[in-house]
């Protein structure tokens, strides 16, 4: 009860002193996009040939003839109500569209961030345990691989192999197979919608569709992680604790897992915070390469297309993004190190 | 009958610079119910004896020769899973340092736990219950609650009584006690020595107390072995070992502790000094240091409750108590390091509390301040050679730029430290620990200060270094007229180092007055407690 009130008051504080980095984000990229070249109005005139009054009404209707600052209280105030304005490219607003292809990104990502985990964990143990053998050799070797490739050519990689020559993966088109059936929009991570319809059908399908993107992101996360977690586990089992465990003669599995790997994850798990939010926001090119419809692709068209609103909408997402991963990081690791509470 | 038998023992470590011979051939046997003491300085060899019998060498160290017998046994070279099965069994190990010793994350109830179910197959209640029952008969109060404490919400005393219960969890016939009780207070020393020894004898166990301290060996031990460079060099009944000690190495280190009579000059060989003469004080010249009313407070918490003493010119005060005294702050606020809450700095009649701490460094009085730092290993940047680092305040302090001038100072500081000139280009990874200790007290006497504050300078030392440095301390104080502040925490140091003491318990003074008034009779009952848990071996003192 003491913890569980100790974590609700550290989470509160930590929202509101978010709230200035929020605004701050909000004034800068919606300062920035106005500073940048390009004029939205040229933009979306029905044409080449559109007249200067033309441009000019569109100007009007967007309210771009206003000055800065008149536009920003503007866009405050429609923040205020829910709304973050409406994307030209698709004529929807912001808020909707995000909605759409926010869960697309967010299911892409903890695939892939899972995928990475299972992955980076175990080799980072087993480099620790034994440092500098060529198993160590290996490990680092492939860390050093999946940072080095961009993830466009190991996604390209992946779909030439696995769809090009061995054909045992589906086109690389997106989320499903164009003629399947979407389940109900229930959480709208299809992988979940599948699995609570009980259309395993489906949900192999989606998984199929998941899996080589998933892997791309995967593969260029996997250095950090597992560097993280061969690094921490080395100094943890130097450690003089560990010397205890073994004095008392307990096996050298738990040794290793409920004495070691335990405290080894603490820095893993902060780690692990700041790669979901890179993640999330840095898959773009995983997006285009697989036809993703995820927030990524989304702010890079409207960003080509001096789409204003979209792209403002996306920073603003991502931030508090940001700071939900991080609430959630600081949380776990109050969970998971029972010092943390006495600061 | 013997219950473990050492025989010629090897131990070598591969490192950097080749293949180091850390234990060179030593042989003891042990019977069962026997208590042996293996003393030594560091790098003796006598933890990594400990490491090799119950199989705990770190992956650089390995038996290069000799066998280790264990209950008939040749253990020597077993395989893991034959030690496992002895280890917390049969064998165990109390460590040093306990509040690292224990895992940070896991309830210290669980490690008890997880101690039993390492030997047992009990269920989940009986091993609660045998647990509980452990920390009950470490004398943990109130165990029900501690059960599910971590380590860092309990005091080091207590975290190394959870040790203790941990080692005897599997009632093993050896207990090996490895530095047991370094770091941790006079009386908590007392305390958990006496547990450790009690349950020990209740459950006719054999101890091997492995220590630097020969009081502590001389106390708890029947037989004492004495190990110098990796070779065990004597080993006798602990009386008669340390009445008649017959090896040159043993007959040094006894002369170098400190004990309730001894002197600086005999910790080192050599006749007792003078007493100190200063010239009478002229009425009404003001003392060199006065602290009046002095407070510091840490979140409403009172460290230091309303301090007063004076110091004067030439003179050496001692401050004294266990951790959480306030004894380190006090110091700290007297270097102006830190700020304090409350009360009044006066230095040379000037009061120097108005100086906020972090401005002091620009100060003129900062030079006449000086202090010595307690870890020679950690309070010299190791980026720094020892030039630099006695350099670094002359340039500073005193303005010194031209290099002529300030070699001639800084090798002056060396010398009078007895730091030889060839060492001066050194970084403090290529110095012992002594050197080091000389580095520190060289870089606080180069600015020619007043007044040098000590905090615990020799704690992390041997004690044969520390008698020498000890020496050296006093050497500089008679020939400088420095006034000392010497803040420690072993009372015979105090006693040799300082004429008056200042005895402090939680912030406030418990009792000063002049050492030997205090020591030979102290008026509060505090300062007799912690006077009597000092261990000691000297026999006109017993």
């Amino acid at each position: 009860m003491r913890a569980l009130k100790s974590v609700g008051v550290r989470v509160g504080r930590r929202l509101v002193a978010s709230v200035p980095a929020l605004l701050g984000v909000v004034v800068f990229t919606f300062v920035l996009m106005r500073v940048l070249p390009g004029d939205p109005a040229v933009f979306f005139a029905s044409g080449p040939n559109a007249g200067q009054a033309e441009i000019q009404m569109i100007r009007e209707q967007m309210g771009l003839d206003r000055p800065v600052h008149e536009q920003l209280i503007r866009y405050f105030s429609e923040i205020g109500r829910g709304q973050l304005g409406r994307s030209m490219t698709t004529g929807q607003a912001v808020v909707a569209d995000l909605r759409e292809r926010l869960p697309a990104s967010l299911e892409l990502t903890l695939v892939a961030l899972i995928l990475a985990l299972g992955a980076a964990i175990p080799l980072g143990i087993l480099a620790a345990l034994r440092p500098n053998s060529p198993l160590d050799h290996v490990v680092r070797f492939v860390c050093s691989m999946g940072v080095c490739v961009p993830t466009f050519v190991s996604g390209l990689l992946l779909i030439y192999v696995f769809y090009v020559v061995l054909g045992i993966a589906p086109d690389p088109t997106g989320r499903i197979d164009i003629f399947a059936a979407s389940p109900p929009d229930i959480t709208g991570f299809l992988l979940l919608d599948f699995a609570i319809t009980g259309d395993w059908e489906g949900w192999r399908a989606a998984a199929g569709q998941i899996i080589l993107p998933a892997c791309t992101m995967a593969l260029f996360v996997l250095a950090p992680l597992a560097r993280m977690t061969r690094a921490s586990m080395l100094a943890v089992l130097g450690s003089d604790f560990i010397r205890t465990a073994r004095s008392i003669g307990l096996s050298r599995w738990k040794v290793i897992v409920v004495h070691g790997l335990r405290n080894a994850l603490l820095p893993v798990i902060t780690i692990t915070g700041i790669v979901f939010s890179t993640m999330l926001g840095a898959n773009v090119l995983v997006e285009k390469v697989f036809s993703w419809p995820g927030v990524g692709s989304y702010a890079l068209d409207a960003l080509l297309g001096s789409d204003y609103a979209p792209v403002q909408g996306f920073v603003l997402m991502m931030a508090l993004a940001f700071v939900v991963v991080n609430l959630l990081i600081d949380v776990l690791y109050g969970i998971a190190d029972p010092r943390v509470n006495v600061e | 009958m013997t219950l473990l038998s050492v025989q010629d023992l090897r131990v070598s470590f591969s490192t950097r610079r080749g293949v180091v011979e850390a234990v060179r051939g030593i042989s003891f046997d042990l019977a069962p119910g026997q208590t042996l003491a293996v003393v030594g300085e560091s790098g003796s060899g006598k933890s990594v004896t400990a490491y090799a019998v119950t199989g705990l060498l770190d992956r650089a160290g390995r038996i290069a020769g000799g066998k280790i017998v264990f209950k008939g046994r040749d253990i020597t070279g077993a395989r893991e899973s034959e030690l496992r099965a002895l280890r917390g069994a049969a064998i165990s190990m109390v460590f040093q340092n306990p509040r690292a010793a224990l895992n940070p994350i896991r309830s210290v109830g669980r490690q008890v736990m997880d101690a039993l179910s390492a030997h047992n197959s009990l269920s989940g209640r009986e091993k609660r219950e045998k647990a509980l029952d452990l920390l009950r008969a470490v004398l943990i109060r109130d165990p029900e609650r501690r059960f599910d404490a971590y380590p860092h919400e309990l005091s080091g005393g207590m975290c190394q009584r959870v040790m203790i219960a941990m080692a005897m969890a599997c009632e093993p016939a050896l207990l090996i006690a490895d530095e047991p009780t370094t770091g941790l207070d006079v009386t908590t020393q007392k305390t958990v020595m006496d547990l450790l020894t009690k349950l020990v004898a209740e459950r006719d166990m054999a101890m091997i107390l492995i220590t630097h301290d020969l009081g502590l060996a001389a106390q708890y031990c029947a037989n004492v072995a004495v190990m110098q460079e990796g070779v065990l060099v004597e080993r006798a009944p602990a009386a008669q070992l340390f009445q008649r000690p017959q090896h040159p190495y043993t007959q040094r280190l006894v002369a170098a502790s400190p004990t309730p009579r001894s002197t600086v000059q005999e910790l080192v060989g050599e006749p007792p000094a003078p007493p100190i003469i200063r010239p009478p004080e002229r009425p009404g010249q003001a003392p060199l240091l006065e602290v009046h009313r002095l407070t510091k407070l840490y979140d409403g918490f009172k460290a230091v409750d309303d301090v007063s003493f004076t110091l004067r010119a030439g003179e050496s005060l001692g401050l004294v108590g266990e951790s959480g005294s306030g004894k380190s702050t006090i110091s700290r606020m007297v270097c102006r390091l830190i700020d304090h809450s409350a009360g009044d700095i006066v230095f040379d009649g000037q009061d120097i509390g108005d100086v906020k701490a972090r401005d002091f460094h620009a100060s003129r009085f900062r030079r006449e301040i000086q202090l010595v730092f307690q870890d020679p290993h950690e309070s010299l940047n190791p980026r720094f050679t020892a030039f630099d680092a006695i350099a670094r305040p002359v340039t500073r302090l005193l303005g010194v730029k031209d290099g002529k001038e300030l070699t001639g100072r800084v090798e002056e500081a060396a010398e009078r430290c007895g730091l030889p000139r060839n060492l001066l280009g050194r970084f403090p990874h290529q110095l012992s620990g002594g050197q080091k200790a000389r580095v520190g007290i060289a870089r606080a006497i180069a600015v020619g200060p007043r007044l040098l504050v000590l905090d615990e300078p020799t704690a992390a030392l041997d004690v044969s270094v520390q008698a020498v440095v000890l020496k050296l301390l006093d050497d500089l104080r008679r020939q400088d007229g420095l006034a000392f502040l010497f803040v420690s925490h072993d009372l015979n140091v105090v006693r040799m180092m300082c004429e008056r003491t200042i005895v402090l318990r939680q912030g406030q003074v418990v009792e000063q007055g002049d050492s030997a008034a205090i020591f030979d009779a102290p008026a509060d009952a505090y300062t007799r407690e912690l006077l009597t848990a000092i261990p000691h071996f000297d026999p006109v003192a017993a």
